[in-house]
């Protein structure tokens, strides 16, 4: 968002006093004012009116928003006078194709408006420009050039000339190795192999778009009475808008706009100010805003905003950039008409509220662990890996890290009993006992989802668990949770962890079976073949969700044997049909002292993580 | 209070001690059976009813230390050196130290002090006794000191101090620490107090299980008065997540007005975090700068969709300019952190049916963009999101559902601005008033979704009112937490003391 800053005397004098009364009306006009002293103000203006990114600008507009004028603003142009042309070389067009240009005469510069001119091509580069890569704009004293001028493309190497801020003549590569502009701006010409220029008819070098402009033809001055202006880039419909709003606010500093003609292979001549034609209706302008305007007020609004009022149609200046659809003049018609003078009002529609399922069961898991006095807590998704890998045990791998975060945390989370251990080890001076929990989202590829940790690929890795030699394929389906794939390969899931310190195993399974059976989960608890290597070895169990349709139907026997409270229990020894009728969603166990020694955690902590996912889709 | 009631609220322990407020504490645990701490709180408790006065003075101590406990048993080096030197006579000085079994230190030390008080003499590398026997069979002053220590510095006599001073320089002998001495004023009240001879035995402590049988043996006695307004020990219970709670409200208050809840992925392709809603693909939001991408790419919805959201961008939609550039499908695919929750109404839109018209819906959920951290920033931040889909819809309801959400959520004062989104039109800004510090706090935007947008999401025209706050900000004003980095601390002190959402 880019933000101007105004003389205050000259917007006092010029516009009005700058009281609590006009702060708001600055505001309503979508333009805050984000602070002042007694010499500026700055003004936040949103990036879709780059035409008020000058002081010329934002007083065009916001003059007739207060009704001081009104309608579209005309401003007169000049036929091109001789040599008033640009040759386009056809080997710019792999480079950077296009140019809009023009003269503009009868300037009086001072310091103020040399600066307002700086400041705005600045804002326009960052903007519309797009950091240069869309538009580059070059404003040249015209004293000092011989037109016509040539915009060509040539070898870098056949590039020399004095840029601004240097003393030295520098060729086109040297420029973007060595110029403090040119290297921030080298990627714009990365791989061209020509670049391009402007040249005047003396041959001497303007400048090379988008990075820099000659020393001896680049600078404007208090002396320079009439300029040349270029803007270059992809695409010039937008050249020529950025021309168009350079050009006004030039001529709003008193000057004359000239056209230059243009030698594409169809000749063209910029700048013309054409307004646009955009369809408005009265109908769709009251229904969208649920006002019962009549024409007149519409027309009276609408010209408020700086565009002219026809039969069913708005002519709209030439440097609005944002018009694209008949609802943008409607907001405009909202603004003028003001935004705190609109009555709210809900409809009388009916329609029936609903919280989402999955969240409701969170909500009723958090309950029941509240009532057994634990911590809620609450972690970033984006974590590092010191924590989740080398603090845990594991080796490092099969993360997924976002670009250039400006942060440590770096790659998302793939589980939360890292994050609970952190927090645990932060808070050693607090209070004990710690009970703690977190209710939230981890992140996994399909490489390390959390089949495939449970099949033990990664924990083999690890250097605490030494898993017992597997009997056949324990990474089989049964033990994959539905995969719910984001894209990409990446899983998102749901998991509930929970851990206590002091605290042992007999502790957190008495809460981990009296949530079960409170949530109406069933779930068994079972020794492990393989384990995430934080857990003590004979400390840990799987935590099997138990499905009760498939229970029922294929281990009738545990019926006779009492068998309806699956926790713990051994299902009527038929280990087969157990295996087919859990899933293992997670484990529970001591968490080992070597690894409470990373966190420095100085307490015996237990600790479990499920994927609560199978339970929410129930 | 009255000395009656006094009496009756005198506790087991503190009747047990009363008697002996006149000692100090070690004798009064000895006399009254109790343990140390016991008898301190019952003194502290004997204080708030006004029968004592405690003072606290800081006394140095001096104990004995490790050395000095192994030589209180085994008898110092010197004395050791003495009686083997009483026995030989005269002895080469490395054999001395050899059969005395001291140490470099200990026999150094040992053969200074005998030479010192003239019971040996060291010639040629010899070692001599030379005192006599009566003499050496006195204890010396060091001895005598350290059998009697732990010693209150203040008391010590001058051949104590003397002893001190030597067996301080010699390593862990001795031990000094600060210690608290509590002193114990018996007020005019307490003087009474003792004095009285009423009879309070009989005081019902505890009400037990036995009591309430038949007999009620509980009958004709009193109880023993509590002090009720003393002060009792902190403690606190499970708690929902300070920030989960406010979510909690949240979600009530859309369901309340009728709001059906959305879910969605956190990582999503930009087709739907950006192209859907109409933000150019050059659009600097969608530089790594501000957005966390992911190095991967998901495959695009179906090609009807792809294709009029390409239009859509490129040429415009039904009367629209578009943006007038080339949209690239690849660009599409990338996958992002969500910036905004909106991406899950975008989604909701383009599976929304017909005949479904008027829906509402609404979303409270974590977004993220590549940020710092400070007190006012951060990479994640939760937004909550809602969507209108009703023909009639306008901008006035707009602003009625903005107004009746932000009014339940606690704010009075409620200003409405314009401001400029892409993928809505006309947009607004809504600002809340913070009476507290007298400024306008900027919660964030909202909008009618343009054509642009619901066209190719919808298949044709709807207005669809949308919002999409940020919900932090009303968090941090509803607990007066002035650091969002507060939110994601978990400080569990700090956890335990935060108060509940309380609506």
């Amino acid at each position: 968002m880019a933000i101007i800053t105004l003389n205050k005397k000259q917007f006092e004098k010029e516009i009005g006093k700058l009281d609590e009364k006009m702060q708001n009306k600055i505001a309503m006009f979508g333009t805050t004012v984000e602070g002042f002293n007694d010499k500026e103000i700055e003004i936040e203006v949103f990036p879709n009116r780059p035409d008020m990114l000058s002081y010329q600008g934002f007083k065009r507009s916001f003059l007739s928003f207060l009704g001081k004028t009104s309608g579209l603003k005309k401003y007169k142009i000049y036929k091109p006078e001789k040599d008033y042309k640009i040759k386009i070389d056809s080997s710019v067009k792999n480079v950077r194709p296009y140019t809009a240009c023009a003269i503009v005469k009868g300037l009086h510069l001072d310091d103020e408006k040399i600066k307002e001119i700086i400041e705005i091509q600045e804002k326009l580069h960052t903007t519309i420009g797009r950091k240069r890569k869309k538009v580059a704009i070059g404003i040249y004293p015209l004293e000092k050039i011989k037109l016509p001028i040539i915009y060509k493309a040539i070898e870098p190497d056949k590039i020399k000339f004095i840029p601004l801020e240097t003393q030295k003549e520098m060729s086109g590569l040297q420029i973007l190795q060595r110029h403090p502009a040119g290297k921030e701006y080298a990627h714009l010409l990365a791989g061209k192999i020509k670049f391009p220029i402007f040249i005047d008819a003396n041959k001497n070098i303007l400048s090379m778009p988008p990075i820099i402009n000659s020393k001896s033809t680049g600078k404007i001055t208090e002396k320079t009475k009439d300029v040349f202006v270029e803007c270059s880039g992809f695409d010039f419909y937008t050249l020529n808008k950025c021309l168009e709003i350079i050009v006004t606010t030039l001529s709003e500093m008193g000057g004359k706009i000239y056209q230059m003609e243009l030698g594409y292979p169809k000749k063209q001549t910029t700048p013309n100010l054409k307004s646009e034609k955009m369809k408005l209706s009265l109908n769709n302008t009251n229904k969208l805003l649920g006002l019962d305007l009549n024409e007149k007020q519409l027309k009276k609004l609408i010209e408020k905003m700086g565009h002219d009022y026809k039969k069913n149609y708005v002519e709209t200046p030439a440097w609005r950039t944002d018009i694209l659809h008949e609802v943008d003049l409607i907001e405009d018609v909202a603004i003028a008409y003001g935004y705190e003078n609109f009555i709210p009002e809900i409809p009388q529609i009916s329609t029936i509220g609903q919280e989402n399922q999955k969240e409701t069961i969170k909500r009723k898991i958090s309950g029941i662990l509240t009532g057994m006095s634990m911590i809620e807590i609450s972690n970033y998704h984006l974590t590092n890996k010191n924590d989740q890998f080398k603090k845990m045990g594991l080796k490092t791998k099969d993360f997924i890290e976002v670009k250039e975060s400006k942060t440590d945390y770096k790659i998302l989370r793939e589980n939360l009993a890292h994050y609970l251990l952190k927090i645990l080890s932060e808070n050693i001076d607090s209070e004990y006992p710690q009970k703690i929990f977190e209710i939230g989202k981890v992140f996994e590829t399909k490489e390390s989802d959390f089949a495939k940790v449970k099949g033990g690929e990664r924990f083999r890795e690890g250097q605490i668990s030494k898993p017992q030699q597997r009997a056949g394929g324990y990474g089989d389906d049964r033990a994959i949770s539905r995969v719910r794939e984001v894209g990409g390969g990446i899983t998102e899931s749901e998991h509930l962890a929970a851990a206590i310190t002091p605290g042992n195993f007999t502790e957190l399974k008495q809460i981990i079976e009296y949530l079960s059976k409170m949530a109406n989960i069933k779930i068994k608890l079972k020794e492990p073949e393989e384990f995430p290597p934080h857990f003590i070895e004979g400390r840990v169990a799987e935590i099997c969700l138990v499905d009760d349709e498939k229970f029922a139907r294929t281990n009738i026997n545990s019926k006779f044997k009492g068998g309806s409270e699956p926790l713990g229990e051994d299902l009527g020894g038929n280990k087969r049909a157990n295996l087919e009728n859990t899933k293992v969603i997670g484990f529970i166990g001591e968490i080992h002292p070597k690894i409470l020694k990373n966190w420095r955690i100085k307490m015996p902590v237990t600790l479990f993580e499920i994927d609560l996912e199978e339970i929410l889709e129930s | 209070m009255e000395l009656k009631k006094i009496l009756e609220s005198l506790s087991p322990n503190e009747r047990k001690i009363i008697p002996y407020l006149n000692e100090n504490i070690k004798e009064i645990c000895k006399k009254s059976n109790l343990d140390r701490v016991s008898v301190i709180r019952a003194l502290e408790y004997l204080q708030n009813k006004g029968i004592i006065k405690l003072s606290y003075e800081i006394k140095k101590i001096i104990e004995i230390g490790i050395n000095g406990a192994l030589y209180r048993k085994k008898g110092l080096p010197e004395r050791r050196l003495l009686n083997l030197l009483d026995e030989k006579r005269i002895l080469k000085l490395q054999d001395a130290q050899k059969q005395s079994k001291l140490s470099n230190d200990e026999f150094k030390a040992s053969i200074g002090a005998l030479k010192k008080k003239a019971f040996i003499e060291v010639k040629n590398g010899n070692v001599m006794f030379i005192g006599n026997k009566e003499e050496i069979s006195k204890k010396s002053l060091e001895e005598l000191f350290l059998e009697t220590l732990p010693l209150e510095y203040d008391s010590l006599k001058s051949e104590q101090l003397h002893a001190l001073n030597t067996l301080e320089r010699r390593k862990d002998i001795i031990q000094t620490k600060n210690a608290k001495k509590v002193g114990i004023k018996i007020t005019e009240i307490g003087k009474k107090i003792s004095e009285s001879k009423e009879k309070t035995q009989d005081l019902i402590e505890q009400i037990t299980p036995a009591m309430l049988k038949k007999e009620s043996s509980w009958k004709g006695k009193k109880f023993r008065r509590y002090d009720v307004s003393s002060p009792v020990p902190n403690i606190s219970g499970g708690k929902r997540h300070f920030v989960n709670q406010a979510i909690d409200y949240a979600r009530r208050i859309w369901t309340d007005m009728g709001f059906k809840e959305m879910t969605g992925n956190i990582v999503v392709s930009s087709f739907w975090n950006f192209d859907s809603l109409f933000t150019a693909q050059d659009h600097p939001v969608r530089e790594m700068q501000d957005t966390f991408f992911i190095n991967k790419k998901d495959s695009l919805p179906d090609k009807k969709l792809v294709k009029n959201v390409k239009k859509s961008h490129e040429k415009g939609t039904e009367g629209s300019k578009g943006w007038q550039y080339l949209w690239d499908e690849e660009e599409a695919k990338r996958l992002v952190l969500r910036t905004h929750t909106t991406c899950i109404s975008s989604q909701t839109l383009s599976q929304l049916k017909k005949d479904e018209f008027p829906a509402k819906f609404f979303a409270i959920g974590k977004c993220f963009r590549n940020e710092t951290v400070d007190w006012s920033h951060g990479f994640e931040f939760n937004q909550t999101e809602g969507i209108v889909v009703d023909p009639n819809a306008n901008f006035r309801n707009l602003l009625g559902y903005l107004k009746q959400f932000f009014t339940k959520m606690g704010f009075e004062k409620i200003r409405f601005r314009p401001a400029y989104f892409p993928y809505t039109e006309p947009s607004v800004e809504i600002d809340v008033w913070n009476p507290g510090k007298k400024v306008w706090l900027e919660l964030g935007g909202a909008g009618i979704f343009r054509p642009e947008v619901t066209i190719p999401l919808l298949g044709k025209h709807i207005p669809v009112l949308a919002w999409g706050p940020g919900f932090d900000r009303s968090i941090m004003d509803y607990y007066q937490v002035k650091d969002l980095r507060e939110l994601y601390k978990n400080d569990l002190t700090k956890l335990r003391k935060m108060k509940f959402w309380m609506k």
